[in-house]
């Protein structure tokens, strides 16, 4: 028990398990999918318990729900243009979604679902799928030219159709990889600095007066992951958007 | 690492779950949610933008009212400019005409009062004649010359007629 308590545990935070007893373990549900289906409840209380009123001059909850709206909103419009308005209800939802997972997993014992390599992949997964479809329906065989930009010498070719291949291929890792390393390192730091806590304060009468540093550390990175959040899945949303415009306008 | 455990049958239901509530979420939010808050944002623009309307016609209808306001005090104060010449040379024309009544008047009367001076003056000189006559006359007489009465009068005559004009 002692030798135990001494091991900083920093990932297992991160380990799978099932809710809802016996009927949440034969479908296979996790706490990851509790916390999506909580951060989704939250997202739809907010869109439409916020926007109930109907007020022409919007209270708190309105106030949030439109400025939400209206932040992707203008994000697309200024990534995309006018032709990326069809594309807003996924890039919300992504958004929302991402920004509800972040700031959930940072409440105790919560279960950050955005800080799993595989949940973080599917999203960017799903981006990639979306911007190549819509690339291809849009512009049919002229999308391949996308991979050798008009006007470089042809003899550059070789090196240039691969690199933007690579390049083109590697926007779903470095997608699913920034967030999720974000979150995890996040999560660790202050899961270190928490057991940090509990072991100095454990230290006879200096410890509590030790323990206050590592405390205060969390509290400063607490604030800083709250920034990180908002941040990633701000990056998540102008990241797609940016891809959507290269899948509408080829360049 | 627990994320790196892709053995763990829980990885795969997860992500199931993942794009099963991502989907719902999806398809309300883009259903339910979204259309209403787009609905509130386009009906406070168009709120906004009618009552932007409403205030530049207002606006444009004060302008058109105090153009029409300048407009006739400037033809008001036109017509009053041009009924204060024309009573100016009404009045001069009157005060002309008057004038040149008076003077007619006045130059009537000289002209009348001239005539009576001279009428008198001849009378005067018709008398003193007379009188010259009579007291050349009684003169002579004295002088115990006696001479016809015509005569005497032709010669004072001819004297009044040498010495008076």
């Amino acid at each position: 028990m002692a030798e135990e308590g001494k091991a900083i545990d920093a990932l297992g935070q991160f380990e799978l398990g099932t809710v809802f007893g016996p009927v949440g373990a034969s479908v296979g549900f996790t706490q990851s999918n509790l916390y999506m289906l909580i951060s989704g409840c939250l997202i739809v209380a907010l869109m439409v318990l916020g926007m109930r009123q109907r007020a022409m001059v919007p209270g708190r909850m309105q106030s949030l729900a439109e400025s939400a709206y209206g932040f992707i909103d203008d994000m697309l419009l200024a990534q995309v243009g006018s032709e990326g308005r069809r594309f807003f209800p996924f890039v919300f939802t992504l958004f929302m979604f991402i920004l509800f997972g972040n700031m959930l997993g940072l409440f105790p014992y919560a279960f950050t679902y955005t800080s799993h390599i595989s949940m973080t992949f599917v999203m960017a997964l799903t981006v990639f799928v979306l911007i190549t479809v819509v690339a291809i329906s849009l512009h049919g065989t002229k999308f391949f030219g996308y991979f050798f930009p008009e006007g470089a010498p042809i003899w550059l070719a070789p090196i240039i159709i691969p690199v933007e291949i690579v390049s083109y291929l590697s926007r779903p890792i470095s997608l699913s990889i920034r967030l999720f390393a974000n979150m995890v390192a996040g999560h660790v730091m202050l899961k270190v600095f928490a057991s940090f806590v509990v072991m100095l304060g454990a230290l006879g009468t200096i410890g509590p007066f030790i323990a206050i540093m590592p405390l205060a550390i969390n509290v400063a990175l607490i604030g800083f992951e709250v920034l990180v959040a908002f941040l990633q899945a701000y990056v998540f949303a102008i990241l797609t958007c940016i891809y959507l415009h290269d899948a509408v306008h080829l360049h | 690492m627990p994320q790196l455990d892709f053995a763990n049958p829980l990885m795969m239901s997860k992500l199931i779950w993942l794009l099963i509530i991502f989907g719902i979420l999806y398809y309300v939010l883009k259903t339910y949610a979204l259309p209403r808050v787009a609905s509130v944002l386009d009906e406070r623009a168009a709120r906004i933008t009618a009552d932007l309307d409403a205030a530049r016609d207002a606006q444009a209808a004060g302008e058109a009212t105090m153009a029409e306001l300048r407009a006739s005090t400037a033809a008001a104060r036109a017509e009053a400019h041009a009924a204060i010449s024309a009573a100016m040379v009404e009045a001069q024309a009157a005060s002309a005409r008057q004038a040149a009544e008076i003077n007619a008047r006045l130059s009537a009367q000289v002209a009348e009062a001239e005539a009576r001076v001279r009428a008198a003056r001849d009378q005067a000189m018709g008398a003193l004649r007379e009188v010259a006559g009579e007291t050349a006359q009684a003169m002579l007489t004295r002088l115990s010359i006696v001479v016809p009465a015509n005569d005497v009068t032709a010669a004072v005559d001819r004297a009044a007629g040498q010495g008076a004009v």
